[in-house]
């Protein structure tokens, strides 16, 4: 019988009967060939390559992450839930030690849903990342989390939600914002003022190649993983950096992927995006998979895979080096930064346009953070959209200080319910989500 | 009338049945050296003074193919893998004449890379060299295009006995199971044909012209004839005999789980509202994952002649069987003297079991019934978590689509059908220690060759068509076509009903046998840009494994539950 070297849980779901539309990207059949090449692979055989059933997320689970608008079965399917509790199941195995490592294979994706949620944006409704790890943090005590995001679309939802949370380092690597959806991710988007250099962006020229990945991957990602010593560490795997995707356009291959999956040693992978369902899918998750189970991937490859043909220019090796350079910096600033922002104003601001293109909704934002030197602070949120709804949301962080959940009670009773469809309390430190009407 | 021969571990049992009744029954010793001979002996005493006309058929379920690929007693046999890029078929090296070769297919069945011809003439050269006469041939993605698999075969001419091709024995995918497979039907090609064509001369020879079939894996049977070529759905038949035997008394409306309580190990299996419940690719045996179609069983190292220990003053139970009972002169205490101690016992010697339990009563501490009845309890108990583990296994068996997530149907046992040795006993007091009801089987004892006997033909197409490729193909029955742009769900159900049909009679099936079924039925569109290139459909149809449709005529009144002994 065959072993894998590391003990590893897989969740596929497929979701062979859901759709956003017929022809759309994300579709039933994305990873009918996927199942077909792995499942003729045999991985799922494999002693140490251990095959869950999805467990179904709950209302609760999308409580804990995200302010839903009008509610949280009017922005999702039955798919979501799946697809989210997936990630859920894995992650679960992992920290529970069943497995050392695990992939939830699943879809529909979530990356690019933020913490307010009024439809979907760029193919997501809800961030199963988010949801795995506030889940695992709530039932298993789970501190710091890094989330390393190599979908090739910048994972701004992910982004959004852990904005001002110090404890979880979100890095996203993709194709530069300037020439792809949504248009985000430059080097100057560090974090919130209470959590600068806890979000780090790394955009990518077009045409990077698994030289331009690996470099990064060494040279940023590593290193800032080393530094933040997280307790856990995720992969946002989105696979369309990949040559043959559709809607990109980088140069990616499927050892390469297997190559960073292996470097990166991440306890959970996610699926994100992906979306050459032939040419593509297939071999990226057998080399996924196989590199986390520590099996030799050196055969791995695509029918059509000429590593010269898609090799990066000297252009892009130095535009990315010079990137990484900056990169390292806003990393070594953020700690000063955060120190500088404490001894500032009492509360800071901001105003944001969301575009949700999937749905096709305009949101309105306007945050308020208290800037409090003792935990996160105190987060209001007033949202309101082109559909109609307005709600106002108060999130009060895991590890909110007593003054800061009384502020939080405090914004949430005076809200007045006449102005908003809703006004809604998300206290994390007692896992509550409460509505007022 | 029928012929059920089950050859067990220890007994061969055979019975003829007709007119409602075990009309004669027959036990010889099993010898493992000469297994022809034990068969031979136990269908000549059980067809004594019948008329052959009067006997539809024989069913055979036989150890000789589990058993040569149990002890390696396989020919000599030639691998020829083509696997192209993934994973490295090196790890699935079934022996010394294991040769990877060129060549690719991708997912769609397209050619990536093509053979070489030296290569595989090469290859050939070879095992003819090293005196090999079997060969199995298997390329990856042979299930989609059966191409390199047949031009190998055609490169290796009539040189060798026997090749097997990859995409014959199962439309599933699963490169490695594949590769196995191929090869264990290429290995005991040559002890199945040898040994099934000396039972049909030694019966003709008797003027028995009887129709023979062959239990599978499956529960299923197939005439001996069709099982030549592909001898391994023959192994593994023991536990689906026993699985067969339980079928007709388990209720219709409801999950029941059926227990062989054997001397060395216990086999479970569950019927599903009396469907029993298949593998999901194939059954295991010798090490290797197969395809070969199998009844899904559990087997745990725990029976009647298990060794009973005290250790640190806790009872512990097998998994390892040192010989008989000592009530019948075995070397070591086991349940089953824990049965004589309690008074259950009939026939073997109870004063030898006291003296075997007596040491063990004394370390745990309390009187020798109540040492006897603590191992009588924790055997059940065994079993039963061992059960209920089977079943959580059953019901966390990952699905594929939202629909099946939110409407997924879980296993729930109702009832226990207990069958083996002391079956009665056991049943009585699993009854005791559960709420589910439970029976055992009746006739127990020759419930295995029953079972054999009443089992109907069974068999299964897969069906894979691409409307973009413009292919329909059903891989094991070397059936491919090509299709228009405008071939249907429909279509592709009909086709796969045909080719069902006529494969089910060539295995020797009744029209009245023709109970078929859709197990598995899936389109998706391909879509190029943003508009529709074509569909891909998936179709597997069956022919439900069960009864043969007369089987409540013959079996008439031993479908009463028999009696327990005692009340409960």
């Amino acid at each position: 019988m065959v072993s894998a070297n590391t003990k590893m849980g897989l969740v596929f779901f497929p979701a062979f009967d859901w759709a956003i539309s017929p022809t759309h990207p994300e579709r039933e059949e994305r990873l009918l060939f996927t199942q077909d090449q792995v499942f003729e692979e045999g991985l799922l055989d494999f002693d140490g390559i251990i095959e869950y059933k999805p467990e179904l997320a709950t209302i609760q689970d999308i409580q804990r992450v995200h302010f839903c608008v009008p509610d949280e079965l009017s922005v999702i399917t039955e798919s979501h839930l799946v697809s989210a509790g997936g990630a859920i199941t894995v992650g679960t195995r992992v920290v529970e030690k069943k497995v050392e490592r695990g992939f939830a294979l699943v879809r529909p994706p979530g990356h690019h849903a933020m913490r307010v949620v009024h439809g979907g944006r760029g193919f997501c409704n809800i961030n199963i990342e988010a949801m795995m790890i506030e889940y695992l943090r709530k039932t298993f005590g789970i501190g710091r989390v890094a989330i390393v995001d190599t979908d090739c679309h910048h994972g701004d939802g992910t982004q959004d939600i852990y904005w001002h949370d110090p404890d979880t380092l979100f890095i996203s690597v993709h194709q530069d914002g300037r020439t792809l959806y949504p248009g985000s991710g430059f080097l100057h988007e560090m974090g919130g003022p209470t959590a600068a250099g806890t979000t780090i962006n790394l955009p990518l020229p077009p045409r990077t190649s698994e030289e331009g990945f690996l470099y990064v991957l060494e040279n940023a990602i590593l290193p800032m993983l080393d530094d933040f010593k997280p307790d856990l560490v995720v992969n946002s795997a989105g696979q369309d950096n990949h040559y043959t995707d559709p809607i990109t356009n980088m140069s990616f291959s499927a050892h390469g992927y297997a190559e960073l999956t292996r470097r990166l040693k991440a306890d959970v992978a996610v699926l994100e995006g992906g979306y050459s369902i032939e040419g593509a899918l297939p071999y990226v998750n057998v080399g996924i998979i196989m590199a986390m189970a520590g099996l030799d991937y050196s055969a791995v490859r695509e029918p059509d895979y000429q590593p010269d043909k898609i090799r990066q220019g000297s252009q892009v090796t130095s535009a990315i080096e010079e990137m990484v350079a900056e990169a390292l910096e806003v990393w070594r600033q953020g700690p000063e930064i955060r120190a500088r922002n404490l001894k500032k104003n009492h509360y800071a601001e901001r105003d944001r346009h969301i575009f949700y293109d999937t749905d096709h909704i305009m949101e309105n934002q306007r945050e308020l953070l208290h800037l409090c030197p003792d935990c996160a602070g105190t987060l209001v949120i007033d949202s309101s959209a082109d559909t109609g709804h307005r709600i106002y949301a108060v999130h009060i962080p895991r590890k909110a200080c007593g003054d800061c959940v009384k502020a939080g009670y405090d914004f949430y009773e005076r809200a007045e319910t006449r102005l908003y469809n809703s006004v809604i309390m998300q206290d994390r430190t007692t896992d509550k989500y409460l509505v007022r009407k | 009338m029928i012929i059920g021969l089950d050859v067990g571990g220890t007994h061969t049992d055979a019975v003829l049945i007709g007119d409602g009744s075990i009309m004669r029954q027959v036990k010889v010793p099993t010898e493992h050296a000469n297994l022809f001979e034990c068969v031979w002996s136990a269908l000549e005493q059980v067809t004594r003074d019948v008329r052959p006309e009067k006997i539809r058929r024989a069913v055979l379920s036989t150890t000789l193919t589990t058993n040569a690929i149990a002890e390696q007693k396989m020919a000599p046999t030639g691998m020829i893998v083509s696997a192209g890029p993934g994973v490295n078929p090196e790890l699935f090296r079934t022996g010394p004449h294991y040769f990877c070769v060129s060549g690719s297919i991708d997912h769609r069945g397209r050619e990536v890379q093509g053979l070489d011809k030296t290569e595989i003439r090469r290859v050939a050269a070879r095992l003819n060299s090293e005196g090999v006469r079997h060969v199995g041939v298997v390329s990856k993605f042979s299930v989609r295009n059966p191409k390199h698999e047949t031009w190998i075969a055609e490169i290796l001419g009539d040189s060798f006995d026997k090749i097997v091709l990859g995409h014959r024995l199962s439309g599933n995918l699963n490169f490695p199971r594949r590769i196995a497979t191929a090869y264990l039907n290429a290995a005991i090609f040559g002890i199945h044909k040898q040994f099934f064509e000396a039972v049909r001369e030694s019966l003709d020879r008797r003027g028995l012209r009887i129709p023979i079939f062959i239990l599978k894996a499956d529960g299923g049977t197939i005439s001996f004839e069709s099982s030549i070529d592909f001898p391994g759905q023959t192994i593994l038949s023991g536990p689906a005999a026993s699985v067969m035997g339980a079928l007709p008394f388990a209720a219709l409306d409801r999950d029941t789980l059926v227990l062989d309580i054997g001397g060395t190990t216990t086999d479970m299996a569950v019927l599903v509202r009396r469907s029993p419940l298949l593998e999901p690719l194939g059954g295991e045996i010798g090490g290797f994952k197969t395809l070969i179609r199998s009844l899904r069983t559990k087997s745990i190292g725990l029976g009647g002649d298990s060794v009973v220990r005290a250790v640190e003053g806790e009872l512990q139970i097998g998994p390892d069987r040192l010989g008989k009972a000592m009530a019948y002169g075995g070397p070591a205490p086991t349940p089953t003297d824990a049965l004589y101690v309690l008074g259950m016992g009939r026939g073997g010697d109870a004063e030898a079991s006291r003296r075997g339990l007596t040491p063990i009563a004394t370390q745990i501490g309390t009187s020798l019934e109540e040492a006897a009845n603590r191992i009588f309890d924790l055997t059940c108990q065994k079993i039963l978590a061992a059960s209920a583990e089977m079943i959580e296994t059953i019901n966390s068996k990952p699905v594929y689509t939202v629909k099946e997530i939110l409407s997924g149907y879980k296993v729930e046992p109702r009832e226990i059908l207990v069958l083996g040795g002391p079956a009665p006993h056991f049943a009585r007091h699993l009854a005791r220690i559960t709420r589910l009801c439970v029976q055992a089987v009746p006739q127990w004892h020759v419930a295995n060759a029953i079972g054999a006997a009443l089992a109907k033909t069974t068999s299964e197409v897969a069906l894979f068509a691409d409307t973009e490729i413009g292919y329909a193909y059903a891989p094991e029955d070397d059936f491919i076509k090509q299709i228009g742009s405008d071939f249907t769900m429909r279509g592709a159900v009909e086709l796969a009903f045909d080719l069902l049909r006529k494969k089910h009679i060539k295995a020797g099936a009744a029209e009245s046998e023709m109970d078929i079924e859709i197990i598995e039925q899936a389109e998706f569109n391909m879509v190029r840009g943003f508009s529709k290139a074509g569909k891909n459909i998936r179709v597997k149809v069956q022919v439900k494994p069960g009864l043969i449709p007369s089987y409540h005529e013959v079996l008439g009144g031993i479908g009463d539950y028999c009696a327990l002994p005692g009340s409960i």
